[in-house]
């Protein structure tokens, strides 16, 4: 989750958010890099003594500051193509799990073997227990497998939202009558937030996404318990 | 067989079945797939983000399988690979909407 005066992403839990994290730090360092050089040479112009009025062009500089910024962005390009075809693979979900948006909290479903479905209400603040996070928690969890790859199928019953979970990279808009899939897997046992990402009315910022990640015979027993109280 | 080809293409080539095969071979290979079913399996047909038209396929499918299964007096255990499909991945309020709808008989696609 988030944390005060955060200044990068929050720590990947999936394989793909690590991809995009790596891919930020390197494209990030060479911004860093190129930004550097070009200010010390303002400054070096700007407080110089001597000036050469006689220079008027030279190839080999030319050559130069053509041929290696076409590196520089081949060098960009290349990993970032990569992670872009990496998102597109086909995998094959162990899990579906439906995602509905609604004024102004979520609902899941799981619909595989028996028909599973609750609401995830945020936590109000007055209700929250020492330990717990303010505007991030919510009644009811949505829990999945560790490490199985998992299909979400998003989708709105009134107006627009947004499903996002920052530590796993996952944003996908919900539109009501519309289907978006997202699949991920979640590398380690844990408990991830996110908060809706699409302007929805008074309480957008009250309807948080938490998924908690759990190993596969603890997810069963949950997934009996919560048919069983259904 | 006439029998293979009133099935969707779709179930037959997840099956690797487009040839000949008896009815009941082919009926024990969809037992079988149904038992060890985990969830929708990738479907190349839809293979983009969005996922509104598998599960509006899967639903008139299922129907239509169930409509032409049940007027021939066949068992419809086939159906319900569709069933399963679009239970998988249909909002449980839009299969109710549409469940209504057939009932009223104003339900817009064609089964």
């Amino acid at each position: 989750m988030a944390h005060p005066s955060q200044l990068g992403f929050q720590d990947a839990a999936s394989p793909l958010m690590e991809e995009l994290l790596h891919f930020h730090d390197h494209a990030l360092m060479i911004v860093i890099l190129i930004s550097t050089m070009v200010l010390y040479i303002i400054v070096a112009m700007v407080t110089a003594q001597l000036t050469d009025k006689l220079v008027l062009d030279s190839q080999e500089i030319e050559v130069i500051w053509t041929v290696l910024p076409a590196i520089i962005l081949i060098l960009i390009a290349l990993p970032s193509l990569r992670i872009l075809y990496l998102m597109d693979e086909i995998n094959d979900p162990h899990l579906t799990i439906k995602a509905l948006g609604h004024q102004w909290y979520w609902s899941y479903e799981y619909t595989d073997y028996q028909d599973l479905g609750f609401d995830s209400y945020m936590i109000p603040t007055q209700d929250l227990t020492p330990g717990q996070f303010r505007l991030l928690e919510a009644d009811h969890r949505m829990v999945i497998p560790v490490e199985s790859p998992i299909r979400v199928l998003i989708s709105a019953e009134d107006v627009l939202h947004s499903w996002a979970v920052p530590s796993l990279g996952v944003k996908v808009d919900a539109v009501p009558g519309r289907l978006n899939q997202a699949t991920f897997i979640v590398s380690r046992p844990g408990v991830f937030y996110g908060q809706c990402s699409e302007i929805c009315g008074a309480n957008h910022s009250f309807m948080p996404v938490v998924v908690e990640a759990v190993p596969l015979d603890h997810f069963e027993n949950w997934s009996s318990l919560m048919i069983e109280d259904a | 067989m006439t029998h293979k080809h009133r099935q969707a293409p779709a179930l037959l080539s997840y099956l690797g079945m487009e040839n000949d095969h008896t009815e009941v071979t082919m009926a024990e290979d969809i037992k079988t797939k149904l038992e060890n079913y985990r969830t929708a399996p990738f479907d190349a047909r839809f293979p983009n983000q969005n996922q509104t038209k598998n599960c509006w396929s899967n639903y008139l499918d299922f129907h239509r399988c169930q409509k032409s299964l049940d007027a021939k007096g066949q068992d419809t255990m086939p159906c319900d690979w569709y069933k399963r499909v679009y239970k998988s991945l249909c909002p449980m309020s839009w299969v109710q909407k549409w469940d209504d709808q057939r009932e009223e008989g104003t339900f817009p696609g064609k089964i």
